[in-house]
């Protein structure tokens, strides 16, 4: 019962801060500068040809009524046609996620793996050389954007020794019948590795670029947090039992440090989803951020629309996941 | 070399300065006796237990001296071995057992972790022990308390699951540092109780660290006084209630509030027996430095 309140209570925060995010940029975008109707015409279009263009699209409307009419097309599952793709927005946005979402989670388990292996490593090595090399390392990582470790490893990678492949998805000689776009998960599960690797080969530099900072981020803060459990008694009372440092980080100490970790994953996550936009940019990977780019370059309103309203959804379903791993992984809080 | 334990001439420093934490301690603790070491706060105490479990903090080291347990130096062993060596033959009783037990694990894996992982038991024989050593220490329905967290079980349910682990290896030596300390008066009775039981059914040795010399009346049948680092009077507790020798564990002994008399007012270590003390530890190895 109390599962089934707490659930309904995110539903509902979720669909307020998910509407305030739709008003939000409905208005914005439609009070900048620039408009779509001048982007579609010729140069020399009559006043006429403008006015039923902007009929056609409803720009002629005051943006109250615009907003009520894209309210109700999406009570009913419609979010619009885009304008300058002329598709619904809808299919062209559900076709583009899962490859950021695969690029996302790429990077994300890269930053866990290397910011995971540089905590535990400096924690084990405390004190020496190494974890200082590890701090500066970190505050090096940390102290670079992520678009510009794109331009880095591009020119690492890509240009001085060119083992992976600087832009695109996939390489277009594939030519595979995929039934779903989560291509990474299909070719695992269809048992193509070639494919797989190819497209690993292509995420790689931009996963990797969205996931230094992070990485950084993450072996800051857990190394910080295991070096503090590390002075708890039941750690003490852990080596008397005859375990060695090994053991007791990593099983008496690790549990509990990576609690706040957690947390800051999270939000940091989205800032990494954030950075998708940029980074797929710079890597013409096909993804939604990209999309968005030109969604916007275009002022195509309905598709700028579309692509906000899913990041707010995916940003509250990260925050969502990451609340239940805590509970699940705190018993403190399992029965709360 | 009487004993399981045999303690001679350790001196611990802080790092890197000739500052000593304990002078030239030597220690005699024949096997199953109970012995008290008291003090006052910053008198080495404890840290005689951590040098002896090797969980001194990083910043001290030994300096001197010979750690004996069952023959075995254990400052001549290589770490990994002296480690094996203490969790297989000694153990702690925490000071505080709402910090001593690790929040995220049950409680039965960390009482069995110590006879798998280092004794190399079978893990439904380690558990069945645990069942057994809970009963020891009057906790019901050990199954259930076995798949608690310890969030989940008072302090006192927690010192005895703590005891339970330090007797689980039917160790030959138990250092139990202020057990009693943080709990409060009326469950500290019946921990004492406890441990006094535990002790006489299983035979073993405790060097029992405390403050309070009520506590060591109780359960010790030897105690030494510190002062400094150093052991001023080494005695039996017998001896020691009816007359002690030394001038400053007199003033500690008549310092000792009564309990059958509260209205007395609490009378402190008189200051000449401090100088004199003090005089005498200097006098002894050279330097002397404030340790409190």
């Amino acid at each position: 019962m109390a599962l089934f309140r707490t659930i309904l209570l995110r539903l509902l925060t979720t669909t307020i801060t998910l509407f305030g995010v739709a008003v939000i940029v409905f208005v914005v975008i439609r009070v900048v500068p620039g408009n779509p109707i001048a982007m579609m015409l010729p140069p020399g279009a009559t006043d006429a040809d403008i006015a039923r263009l902007q009929a056609l699209y409803g720009l002629d409307k005051s943006i109250p009524q615009q907003f009520v009419i894209w309210l109700t097309g999406v009570m009913h599952g419609d979010f619009g046609t885009s304008i300058s793709l002329r598709q619904p927005v809808l299919d062209l946005v559900l076709g583009r996620l899962p490859a950021t979402l695969e690029l996302s989670i790429f990077a994300l388990v890269i930053a866990v793996v290397i910011g995971g292996f540089m905590a535990l490593t400096g924690t084990r090595l405390r004190g020496t050389r190494v974890e200082a090399g590890i701090d500066v390392a970190n505050g090096m990582a940390l102290s670079v954007p992520d678009f510009l470790w794109g331009l880095i490893l591009i020119l690492l990678f890509g240009v001085l020794v060119p083992i992976f492949h600087i832009s695109g998805r996939i390489s277009p000689s594939i030519d595979f019948p995929f039934m779903t776009n989560f291509y990474v998960f299909e070719s695992v599960a269809r048992g193509r590795f070639d494919i797989w690797a190819d497209l690993l080969a292509h995420m790689f530099m931009p996963a990797l670029a969205l996931a230094i900072p992070l990485a950084a981020i993450i072996g800051q803060l857990l190394k910080q947090s295991l070096k503090e459990t590390m002075h708890l008694d039941y750690v003490t009372l852990s080596r008397t039992k005859g375990y060695g440092e090994n053991h007791v980080i990593v099983k008496e100490a690790l549990p509990n440090a990576v609690l706040p970790t957690l947390t800051l994953i999270g939000v940091q996550f989205t800032f990494l989803i954030g950075g998708t936009v940029i980074i797929e940019r710079l890597f013409s990977y096909e993804g939604l951020g990209n999309m968005a780019i030109d969604a916007v370059v275009n002022r195509d309103l309905p598709l700028i629309q579309g692509i906000v309203i899913l990041f707010a959804l995916i940003f509250t379903v990260v925050n969502l996941v990451v609340d239940m791993t805590y509970a699940a992984l705190n018993p403190r809080l399992r029965h709360a | 070399m009487t004993g399981f334990l045999s303690i001679r001439n350790l001196s611990v420093v802080l790092a890197g300065t000739p500052h000593r934490l304990l002078r030239s301690v030597s220690l005699d603790l024949p096997a199953g006796e109970v012995h008290g070491l008291v003090g006052e706060s910053g008198a080495g105490k404890s840290m005689i237990g951590k040098a002896i479990l090797g969980i001194l903090p990083r910043a001290i080291e030994i300096a001197e001296g010979e750690i004996l347990l069952d023959g075995q130096d254990l400052l001549q062993l290589p770490p990994a071995e002296r480690r094996r060596l203490v969790g297989k033959t000694a153990a702690l009783i925490p000071q505080d057992p709402l910090t001593a037990l690790n929040p995220s694990r049950r409680i039965g894996p960390q009482i069995t972790d110590r006879l798998v992982d280092i004794l190399g038991w079978k893990r439904a024989q380690a558990e069945a022990r645990a069942v057994e050593l809970l009963a020891e220490v009057h906790i019901p329905d050990a199954p259930r308390v076995m798949r608690s967290y310890p969030h989940e079980l008072s302090g006192g349910m927690r010192q005895r699951i703590l005891i339970a682990s330090a007797f689980a290896a039917e160790p030959k030596l138990i250092v139990a540092d202020e057990p009693t300390t943080a709990l409060d008066v009326t469950v500290q009775k019946q921990i004492l109780r406890l441990i006094a039981e535990m002790q006489s059914r299983h035979g073993t040795a405790i060097l029992f660290v405390t403050h309070d010399l009520g506590v060591v009346s109780k359960v010790c049948r030897s105690l030494s006084v510190l002062y400094g680092g150093k052991v001023v009077e080494e005695t039996e507790v017998r001896a020691f209630f009816r007359g002690p020798k030394h001038a400053y564990s007199a003033a500690l002994l008549a310092a000792t509030p009564k309990y059958t008399d509260p209205d007395t007012s609490l009378t402190p270590v008189p200051a000449e027996v401090i100088a004199a003390v003090q005089a005498e530890v200097e006098a002894a190895d050279g330097e002397w430095r404030h340790v409190r």
